[in-house]
């Protein structure tokens, strides 16, 4: 089965053709954002970090910022930087540049504040979305796309309508051979040890095992307990009877393959197949730490509906509640509240949402892309100092 | 209003959704009572079984004998172990099905 894609010069392909306009810290984002605004197809990633960070927080962000400018939906990069700030400007520029695409920089302290770096970075925006104007797409095969999976909103059609039709969609990508990402750390928690009894071998399963604990670990600091009573009351009443049921739940978004391996927050896959990364259950977090690890384009399963969606990458709704499909149109692609009501098969569904994926990677607009939805959010491991 | 003509649409056709070929439990879409004879599919075939005890929207019943100390199946993995035998038809939850996770939810180190 085939695509079509822009090839990219380091072999990856995208679905999109973006200029990002990366602020490298937060005293940046102000000026990256008039920058986009004059330029159309230019997107900016503003953001609350890149400063006095320390240690795996600092180092994640980086990651991050990289990773996102080296996206394959991402056509070309301006990073704007203050001049001072933590991140390494000049280093997230030359690792941008290592996957071939053009990466300038603007520095406001060096161009001379707030409206030369405008006008500089306007000019060198411009020109980058000329010169990516003349892309073409062209036939890919569909093992080159990277599918994220995220749930948010959920209620009780997820586990029993869109999760499992979302995992029939990523079953039928990895069996193409192509990437999928499952994330949401704090939802394993319950079910960890299905993802690692899956997994391609026991180290990695352990690798799983132990992500999950750290995760359970960073609550406890906070002296809280993230799974104080779980599942919680709301969801007995709601018929849910262990721990195991309700992760099961979410983490079936993935489907059933095995899992190759665990990411950092923002690492990129080495192989095809399914992948899972460690992300916050936060859900703009996660896919930011999926888009860094290469996706393209995202599914987002829903029980209560949500608007949100990505600068670089399309997202597609789904939801199994068809009270919510109707509330929340404007924001809802798919509907699979049909698994509910007989009148679709979770097998169909998913066939369903597979065939939506491939339209959507030809360049079909799901609703919070044509919508404008653009949030935007940098997972945190530590205070700022 | 528009939730009750779903509902009401609903009866007729899914009361029931089994997910996974191997799963021993269903999850009832509608609020039911005891003695209700609820459809569902399995794989390809439509298969029924009379609810023993009222059964609320979202909730578990047994469409097999699921004796006691066994696995508890959906999403064709194991949820939990049963505390007593289940009937088909019997209304599976915390009452008589239990975690595996154990403690494991107050002590990190436990398995």
């Amino acid at each position: 089965m085939k695509f079509s894609g822009y090839r990219r010069p380091d072999g990856t392909v995208g679905i999109r053709n973006h200029v990002a306009i990366i602020p490298a810290s937060v005293c940046a984002s102000t000026v990256a954002s008039n920058i986009a605004a004059q330029i159309p197809g230019a997107v900016a990633l503003p953001n609350q970090h890149g400063c006095c960070q320390i240690g795996a927080d600092h180092e994640q962000t980086v990651r991050t910022l990289i990773g996102l400018g080296r996206n394959p939906n991402v056509a070309a990069v301006l990073v704007v930087g203050l001049g001072c700030e933590g991140v390494p400007v000049h280093q997230v520029v030359s690792e941008i540049e290592a996957t071939g695409k053009t990466a300038e920089v603007v520095v406001i302290q060096e161009a001379g504040g707030t409206l030369k770096a405008t006008a500089e970075g306007v000019a060198i925006a411009s020109r980058l979305a000329r010169e990516i104007s003349f892309l073409q797409r062209e036939e890919i095969a569909v093992s080159e796309l990277s599918l994220a999976i995220e749930c948010g909103g959920s209620d009780f059609t997820s586990g029993l309508a869109s999760n499992p039709a979302a995992g029939i969609a990523a079953d039928l990508l990895v069996e193409a051979g192509g990437n999928v990402m499952l994330s949401e750390t704090t939802e394993f928690i319950g079910a960890e040890h299905v993802l690692a009894r899956r997994a391609k071998s026991s180290e990695i399963g352990e690798k799983i095992i132990r992500f999950v604990r750290q995760c359970e670990e960073r609550a406890k600091l906070l002296n809280v307990d993230i799974r104080g009573g779980q599942p919680t009351p709301g969801n007995i009443s709601g018929g849910i009877s262990t721990i195991e049921e309700k992760s099961l739940g979410c983490i079936y978004k993935a489907g059933h393959a095995p899992v190759q391996d665990i990411l950092a927050y923002g690492e990129a896959p080495k192989e095809k197949g399914l992948y899972i990364m460690d992300t916050p259950g936060q859900d703009i977090e996660s896919i930011t730490g999926m888009l860094a690890g290469g996706a393209q384009i995202v599914i987002f399963t829903t029980g209560r509906g949500t608007p949100t969606g990505s600068a670089i990458a399309p997202v597609i709704k789904i939801t199994g509640n068809s009270r919510t499909f109707k509330m929340m149109e404007d924001n809802t692609d798919i509907d699979a509240s049909t698994i509910i009501s007989g009148d679709e098969t979770i097998e169909q569904v998913g066939e369903r949402i597979f065939e939506e994926i491939i339209r959507v990677a030809n360049g079909h607009m799901p609703k919070a892309e044509s919508l404008g939805h653009r949030e935007f959010g940098i997972y945190k491991i530590a205070p700022t100092y | 209003m528009l939730l009750k003509e779903e509902r009401k649409e609903n009866l007729l056709k899914n009361q029931a959704i089994v997910i996974h070929a191997e799963d021993n439990v269903a999850t009832v879409v509608d609020d039911f009572s005891a003695g209700t004879v609820i459809q569902f599919l399995l794989g390809d075939s439509v298969q029924s079984v009379q609810l023993l005890q009222d059964t609320p929207l979202g909730h578990k019943c047994a469409i097999r004998l699921i004796e006691a100390e066994q696995d508890v199946t959906k999403y064709g993995e194991i949820i939990g172990k049963t505390t007593v035998r289940i009937l088909p038809g019997g209304h599976v939850h915390v009452h008589n099905m239990e975690s595996q996770r154990g403690r494991g939810d107050k002590q990190s180190g436990d398995k």
